[in-house]
């Protein structure tokens, strides 16, 4: 069995329109050092056996929009 | 007569207002078609309806936009017929890859219910010919903010698939009329050869004068068409 976290980010062009919120509400709370927020998601599922061509697959297929988003992930195996 | 079949997904919560303007406003037959379905044989044209299909988890219209029935809207669209999806509609489009882009939490960070006003770009296709003025139709949308690569955009204002702009009442383009911050003020885009319309804007619901506006018509009155190779 493997612990598989998928990591997906928008792409570093795109405008995070959530992101520049909480920005806005960390600064307000005093965090001045703080210049940009980006949210992404994380993704983590079991899967056995664990192939990386097939997380892949599920990446390409579903889990990450090329147009919008790149994605990373890692696999622990128990 | 044309036979239009309104896609239900579970979470959509348009296909009614489709389903009526469609039936009642355009005259035409009109059936519901489960998402789960893999056939749209005896169908002329296809309404994807707006909403949160399931709750716009993953992203908005990810899951929908691989739901059985798309391989065969798919199909659809590549025969020419006329497809239309409106605001989640368009965004299942566009995860299906029928359309290019994908639209983005909007840029104000606010979900944005409210007349807008929608200039047709193109003027060719079996949606926006004849529209000459500014229509008013409704949006209401949280994640409505076009985007696309600068080489895709490039492609569609060269292949004149920009249907729609977002301008003011005047069809005047303006940083207040772009509704939620899309690339180039899009409201709607063709695929190439025209017959599939994405748009974020609804004109399901203003397909009648008693209900606010009936500009939408202009819209949907494409429906009507009866394509070559049926």
């Amino acid at each position: 069995m493997a612990t598989v976290r998928v990591y997906v980010t928008l792409k570093p062009s795109l405008l995070d329109s959530a992101g520049r919120t909480v920005a806005g509400a960390l600064q307000k709370l005093g965090f001045d050092e703080l210049s940009d927020v980006r949210i992404g998601k994380m993704i983590e599922m079991q899967v056995e056996p664990y192939s990386e061509a097939r997380v892949k697959e599920m990446c390409d297929k579903l889990l990450a929009n090329p147009v919008i988003e790149n994605y990373r992930f890692e696999a622990v195996t128990a | 007569m044309n036979r239009v079949a309104v896609i239900r997904f579970p979470g959509a919560n348009c296909d009614q207002d489709a389903f009526h303007a469609v039936r009642d406003d355009l005259g035409l037959e009109c059936h519901y078609v489960w998402h789960e379905d893999t056939s749209l044989s005896g169908f002329e044209a296809v309404f994807l309806p707006g909403g949160f299909t399931y709750g716009d988890y993953l992203r908005c219209g990810a899951i929908a936009g691989r739901a059985p029935i798309m391989d065969e809207v798919k199909r659809f669209a590549d025969e020419g017929r006329p497809v239309i999806g409106a605001c989640n509609g368009f965004q299942i489009l566009c995860e299906a890859q029928i359309l290019p882009g994908a639209l983005l939490l909007n840029a104000q960070e606010k979900f944005v219910c409210k007349y807008v006003h929608i200039r047709a770009e193109n003027r060719q296709s079996i949606w926006t010919r004849g529209v000459e003025k500014p229509l008013r139709i409704p949006v209401a949308h949280g994640e409505g903010r076009y985007v696309v690569d600068p080489e895709t955009l490039a492609r569609l204002e060269d292949e004149d698939r920009v249907a729609f702009r977002y301008v003011d009442s005047n069809g005047e383009l303006s940083d207040n009329s772009n509704v939620n911050g899309s690339v180039s003020a899009i409201a709607g885009v063709l695929n190439k050869n025209g017959n599939v319309l994405g748009l974020m804007p609804h004109p399901e619901r203003a397909a009648r004068a008693s209900l606010g506006s009936a500009d939408g018509l202009q819209i949907l009155n494409a429906l009507k068409l009866v394509t070559a190779n049926h």
